[in-house]
């Protein structure tokens, strides 16, 4: 099976600071694959250099072809959606436009209709919120509608930064249930970026852990998180 | 309806490390030689222009403290360097008082007049100080011109300044000095007492309560700094120190009327600072620099079309030096460090 | 009470103008999160170019359509050619870089058309709207186009992909380019829309103000503040400052003693600027809750 995405020797910088040295690693089709590591450990800057956020070199393959230089939108526009660190909500606008957003590349406009439905199905808080300035939502209700606006896209594959970042453990249980559900129905490829280590290994099946822009380990989830030095550097116990 | 909004991470006036405040010793040096030292070869004409120099050097660095150092923004500059002027102008002409004697006297009012423009604009920034102040640029010639005023104003004719002789000691010292190169080391004189006192006030706690304030003004209240009382003296040292220079123009050109003090003026010295590099104090001259001769350039280069010369070289020089000659300073400093370790 | 009602029309009347201009700036606003200072100058530009092609002897409205055309694509070359460059510069460095093009663009207006004033006509003429002596077709004919305008507007940012994307590239780039939005075209469109609105205002500004390079100094300012007062996000805002301005000036200018045209301007900032102080988002902005 040739894998969806392979990353290979990827060097990445801030100015002139070299973040990422080296990095390497590969994700196969319908894979949920988590990326674990402490703060500065390069897991942002990784999902950055995958949409060309930021200056790097190596490279990156997306289903067989190199990104090259493209640029973050026509990145965009092959199927990769990225949730960001802070979630990237467009706080000013509606929730339901929030949603239109993540669908603005489409051409099918039914679809997209329908899709909105789908993601308030997933999401039924969205649906009461749907006139809501996205701004005024939660924490948890605002990650909610970024993952759903990446969904909207009907990508191929997903990255997600942090997502549990700032929510209440409940509220991350649900998040994390409903992203396995959409690897599993929606057959979307999703990579993983977390610090919260203990659930990220509990939904992925394969998961790398990236120590100073470098990955030191990788497996699958069950191996990472048996593994002696993970369980004592990110489970702690 | 409220929208909820992260604070952006990127301030709008982007700051200036507090080591790079003033130039290093040598290249101060240097500069203060060839400021001292220039006069002396040159006909009285260019030292005129010199001392004009000078003036709008030390009003683009008052504005730099207001909007470099606090971060707030000012198109009114114009209005405080007119008040200057005229104060200068009526104590000399009116009230018989020395000339040296009416330099405090309108950065004093002039510090008063900033202040107080400064507390209702407390409630103001970005888009909306810089109408407030606009608003102040463009009503100062008219206020100017108002017959109530007319009787010490001038009115629209304006009022002629006597030129101050080079004071008699010179003479019986055997030194002949004209009126323009002493009116220069006078305000050479004035203007280094003003550097070393900003580069002093940004380098002190009340400097650093600013640029906190400017940097991040939620968090710099959080931590204790008096928010109100920093910006408003802020615009109270800008307009006295503009005020200042506004005194010595008047001096200099021998001369003030309410056509001199437009909007043209404000966005000049707004230029300058930017041209210079916000918030870089010694930037300050080359700033004043691009003011005073480079419409005179245009001019030169084509009559008909000078004011699309003058854009055209504003242009290539944002292009250039996005950042200003605080760019140009930093890249040649570097560029010398790197020599010296190899 | 006649006067009064009188002169309300009449800045009713003037206050389209203002309307009008600031239409084209909150348009721009909306593309780049900034006021374009060089704005009046395009539209002065524009409608000089409409006169010349009348000049040459094209019928009105086919001179008003080229010009919206010519206007548009001069606003897309202005954006790639001047700001795509300085994108990563400083705010107030883009402020020198509007500064220059104001400069630029009314030396060469000078040099091409020279100063002197010229008549600009009307569509709609000049000949007592309805028989009411207050207002004239034409300034009935502004009103007209202007809400229209806004209409259409509207229409655009509510109701349209491309509205909704502009819109999204302007308020956060960043999370745009992550939905496949190309902000850098989302800034050069909003630029050739406002410059095309601006040549409108222009058009309908020139007859009663007549044509000449230093016409829109003071109606851009006006705009600005219609603009600023409106709240800066919306077109209806933008429409209703602008007729609240002009009610202003003209009631500033009937009642307060003493003040004659030169100080009409700074007193209808002053008070602008005082319902700023009372409403900080302008009367239809919307609040912005600062999370630290």
């Amino acid at each position: 099976m040739t894998a969806m995405l392979n990353v290979k020797d990827l060097r990445a910088y801030y100015g002139q600071v070299q973040a990422l040295h080296g990095l390497e690693f590969a994700l196969n089709e319908g894979s949920m694959t988590t990326l674990l590591g402490a703060n500065g450990a390069g897991k942002t800057t990784t999902l950055r250099a995958i949409c060309n956020m930021i200056r790097s070199t190596g490279s990156i393959e997306f289903e067989g072809k190199n990104l090259g230089n493209a640029s973050t939108e026509n990145i965009v526009r092959l199927g990769i959606a990225h949730v960001p660190q802070g979630r990237g909500t467009f706080t000013t606008l509606t929730v339901e436009e929030n949603l239109q957003l993540g669908a603005i590349t489409r051409k099918d406009t039914k679809a997209i209709a329908s899709d909105i439905d789908r993601m308030y199905d997933h999401f039924p808080v969205l649906k009461q919120r749907y006139l809501q300035q996205a701004g005024t939502l939660s924490g948890g209700e605002q990650q909610m509608l970024a993952v759903a606006r990446a969904l909207m896209l009907r990508p191929k594959l997903m990255l997600l930064d942090e997502p549990s970042f700032g929510l209440a453990p409940l509220v991350v249980r649900d998040l994390f249930g409903i992203l396995g559900k959409i690897n599993r129905e929606d057959k979307v490829s999703i990579l993983v970026v977390e610090q919260n280590a203990k659930l990220a290994l509990e939904l992925a099946d394969k998961a790398y852990v990236i120590e100073t822009g470098r990955i030191v380990m990788s497996g699958s989830a069950n191996e990472i998180a048996n593994n002696e030095d993970v369980r004592k550097s990110y489970l702690g116990y | 309806m409220s929208a909820v909004q992260e604070v952006a991470a990127a301030p709008v006036i982007d700051a200036v490390p507090k080591k790079a405040m003033a130039l290093g010793p040598v290249a101060s040096l240097v500069i203060l030689t060839l400021l001292i030292a220039t006069p002396l070869f040159v006909k009285n004409f260019i030292i005129f222009q010199m001392t004009m120099w000078l003036i709008y050097a030390i009003a683009v660095l008052a504005l730099n403290i207001l909007t470099g150092a606090s971060g707030q923004f000012s198109l009114g500059q114009s209005a405080f360097y007119a008040l200057g002027a005229y104060t200068s102008a009526i104590l000399m002409e009116h009230g018989n008082i020395n000339y040296v004697l009416t330099l405090p006297v309108a950065g004093l009012i002039c510090f008063i007049a900033g202040f107080l423009f400064g507390l209702p604009a407390l409630r103001l920034s970005g888009i909306y100080l810089a109408l407030a102040t606009f608003a102040l640029a463009t009503a100062m010639p008219q206020l100017l011109k108002l017959g109530v005023f007319e009787h010490w104003t001038g009115g629209v004719q304006g009022l002629v300044v006597t030129k101050p002789d080079a004071p008699e000691i010179l003479a019986t010292l055997g030194l002949k000095v004209s009126q323009d190169m002493w009116l220069y080391y006078f305000t050479l004189f004035v203007s280094i007492m003003i550097y070393i006192f900003s580069v002093n006030l940004l380098k002190s706690r009340s400097g650093r309560a600013m640029m906190a304030i400017r940097d991040n003004e939620i968090a710099a209240s959080a931590m204790g700094v008096d928010v109100s009382l920093y910006k408003t003296l802020a615009f109270g040292i800008s307009a006295g120190i503009t005020g200042v220079a506004g005194g010595l123009g008047a001096i200099a050109v021998q001369f003030v009327a309410p056509d001199g003090y437009t909007i043209q003026l404000a966005v000049a010295l707004f230029l300058g600072m930017v041209v210079g590099g916000v918030g870089w104090l010694p930037g300050s001259l080359a700033g004043a620099a691009f003011i005073v001769f480079v419409p005179n350039i245009a001019e030169h280069i084509s009559k008909g079309l000078s004011g699309a010369v003058f854009g055209v070289i504003l242009i290539l020089i944002i292009f250039l030096m996005p950042h200003g000659a605080r760019q140009i300073a930093y890249g040649a400093q570097s560029l010398i460090g790197k020599l010296r370790r190899n | 009470m006649e006067l009064f009602t009188n002169q309300v029309l009449a800045g009713i009347a003037t206050g389209a103008i203002y309307a009008c201009m600031a239409l084209a700036v909150v348009m721009i606003y909306q593309a780049i999160d900034h006021l374009n200072f060089a704005q009046g100058e395009m539209a002065m530009f524009s409608t000089f170019v409409a006169w010349q092609l009348m000049q040459w002897g094209l019928p009105y409205w086919v001179a008003f359509v080229l010009t919206l055309v010519f206007s548009f694509i001069g606003g897309v070359v202005i954006e790639r050619l001047l700001f795509k460059p300085l994108a990563k510069a400083p705010v107030l460095t883009h402020v020198a870089g509007f500064i220059a093009l104001f400069a630029i663009i009314n030396s060469v207006a000078g040099l091409l058309w020279d100063f002197t004033i010229k008549q600009f006509p009307s569509p709609f003429g000049s000949s007592p709207f309805l028989g009411s002596q207050l207002i004239s077709t034409h300034q009935a004919g502004m009103i007209f186009v202007t809400l229209i305008l806004l209409v259409l507007l509207f229409g655009f940012f509510r109701y349209t992909r491309v509205g909704l994307a502009m819109r999204a590239a302007a308020s956060m780039p960043e999370s745009a380019r992550l939905v496949g939005i190309n902000t850098g075209w989302m800034i050069a469109l909003g630029w050739g829309m406002a410059a095309a609105i601006g040549s409108i205002a222009g058009m309908l500004i020139a007859p009663v103000v007549f044509l000449e390079p230093n016409m829109m100094g003071g109606v851009l300012i006006y705009g600005f503040a219609a603009a600023v007062v409106g709240g800066l996000s919306s077109p209806l805002g933008a429409v209703v400052g602008g007729f609240l301005v002009g009610i202003f000036e003209n009631l500033v200018g009937t009642y307060i003693p003493g003040v004659g045209n030169e100080l009409k301007l700074p007193i209808a900032l002053a008070l602008i600027i005082t319902v700023l102080v009372v409403k900080p988002n302008g009367l239809f902005g919307r609040a912005i809750v600062k999370r630290v």
